[in-house]
């Protein structure tokens, strides 16, 4: 049986480790509320691009941008977002498990955040760039990683790239997805890939006859990159929202937990406590009927 | 008499829903007047001011680089920047004028150098938008 000491001492360092936790539930609220706020004003944006990139796309006929050509090849890259740090319940594991069902030999990961790099690195998988962002995510790293895939894209040493990130669904459930970002699909996978806008204009059926000012291969040449910029910012911010709220719902249920177990171990110590105290009421007693 | 929806979203707000008259927007080839019943038309638009007149009153806003959709009905349009010519603060965007040409005369990795000048063409723009309009 542990001595009250031991207890008393349990307790104490549980009730250090809750208030850490504690704390730490509290910064991944505020910035939950923040970078959640961020996520869903963007979908406003993303949803009138689409609208204007399905009507570019359908305007300028039979012309084609490199960036939407179709190739036969396997190799392919895939951006990785994932956290920088842990603690974030099982967000990682989720993302990295994604990652992991893509082929070794075909695939180059292009890395944004700490654990996703860490993971290449253990898992001996081919790295062709590593980028960081910060806690909310700036267009210009957005625009760097976006950049970089456009650029292995264009100049064939990939076929195809995919994204895999975590999509915000609410602050209790974030989903590990996988997307396409190049080759740029047709215009159905493109209303598709920003599901949860809610604001998407009818297009279909009726086919405006567009003047385009500069020419159509101008404006999509200008529009289509600024388009995939804008949806790597777009994962970058949804990533962003789903760390913070795991961390947050981690670090509810740590310290959750850790008060449940000083309760229990406050008990255990007022039992023990007690017994101690009978015992001595004994002792004294028997030491007592024993003189008399 | 027709209206026009005005739309302006940048990537952090909806900045600015209404219906209007009419709307001045500066286009990569010139500026363009657009009234309701417009023909369709898909545009680049440059960082400058649009001008949307609503029953008789004229509203100024700086806007960024970006596209714009025009349809009988609907103008929207998509930038880095809007905001309106009463919300400009002239201090505050002359600061980051100063500080953006700063920043250039730094070495600067191409990525930072296209942040910084859009930064100081935000900043041009709005400085440039505030000026006019004293009187």
């Amino acid at each position: 049986m542990p001595s009250t000491r031991d207890i008393r001492r349990r307790i104490k360092s549980i009730k250090n480790t809750a208030q850490i936790t504690k704390a730490m539930q509290m910064v991944a609220s505020a910035k939950m509320r923040k970078a959640q706020q961020a996520a869903l004003a963007g979908r406003a944006y993303a949803a009138l691009m689409n609208d204007v990139l399905a009507a570019a796309v359908a305007g300028a006929g039979s012309f084609r941008h490199p960036l939407t050509e179709k190739r036969p090849g396997e190799r392919r890259a895939v951006i990785l977002i994932s956290t920088d740090k842990g603690l974030c319940g099982a967000l990682n594991t989720n993302l990295l498990r994604e990652a992991g069902r893509f082929d070794k030999e075909t695939t180059v990961f292009v890395c944004a955040g700490r654990k996703a790099a860490q993971w290449a690195g253990r898992l001996k998988r081919e790295l062709a760039a590593e980028f960081t962002y910060k806690d909310s995510p700036q267009f210009a790293e957005a625009r760097a990683i976006s950049k970089f895939a456009q650029q292995l894209f264009l100049e064939g040493k990939v076929d195809r790239v995919d994204v895999i990130y975590t999509n915000f669904i609410n602050t209790l459930s974030q989903k590990a997805e996988v997307r396409q970002l190049l080759p740029v699909g047709d215009i159905k996978a493109l209303e598709a890939g920003l599901e949860g806008n809610g604001a998407t204009k009818e297009l279909g059926g009726v086919t405006r006859e567009y003047l385009f000012e500069p020419g159509p291969a101008d404006l999509l040449g200008n529009l289509l990159p600024h388009y995939l910029n804008y949806q790597v910012f777009q994962f970058l911010q949804e990533a962003k929202a789903s760390e913070h709220s795991a961390r947050m719902v981690a670090m509810k249920n740590a310290t959750d937990n850790a008060k449940q177990l000083v309760k229990d171990l406050t008990l255990e110590y007022n039992k023990i406590r007690q017994a101690s105290i009978t015992k001595e009421l004994l002792e004294i007693t028997s030491a007592a009927m024993a003189m008399g | 008499m027709a209206t026009l929806k005005l739309e302006i979203v940048t990537p952090e707000a909806k900045v600015y829903s209404e219906d209007v008259d009419m709307v001045t927007l500066p286009g990569v080839e010139g500026l363009l007047g657009i009234y309701p019943m417009h023909v369709p038309l898909m545009t680049q638009v440059v960082a400058g001011e649009i001008i949307a007149r609503k029953s008789g009153q004229e509203l100024f806003l700086a806007i960024g680089d970006g596209f714009a959709e025009v349809s009988q009905d609907r103008v929207a349009i998509l930038t880095d920047m809007a905001i309106k010519a009463d919300d400009i603060d002239e201090a505050r965007a002359e600061e980051a004028r100063k500080r953006a040409e700063a920043r250039l005369q730094e070495k600067l990795t191409d990525e930072e150098a296209a942040t910084v000048q859009s930064a100081l063409l935000h900043s041009l723009t709005q400085l440039n938008i505030k000026r006019r309009r004293r009187p």
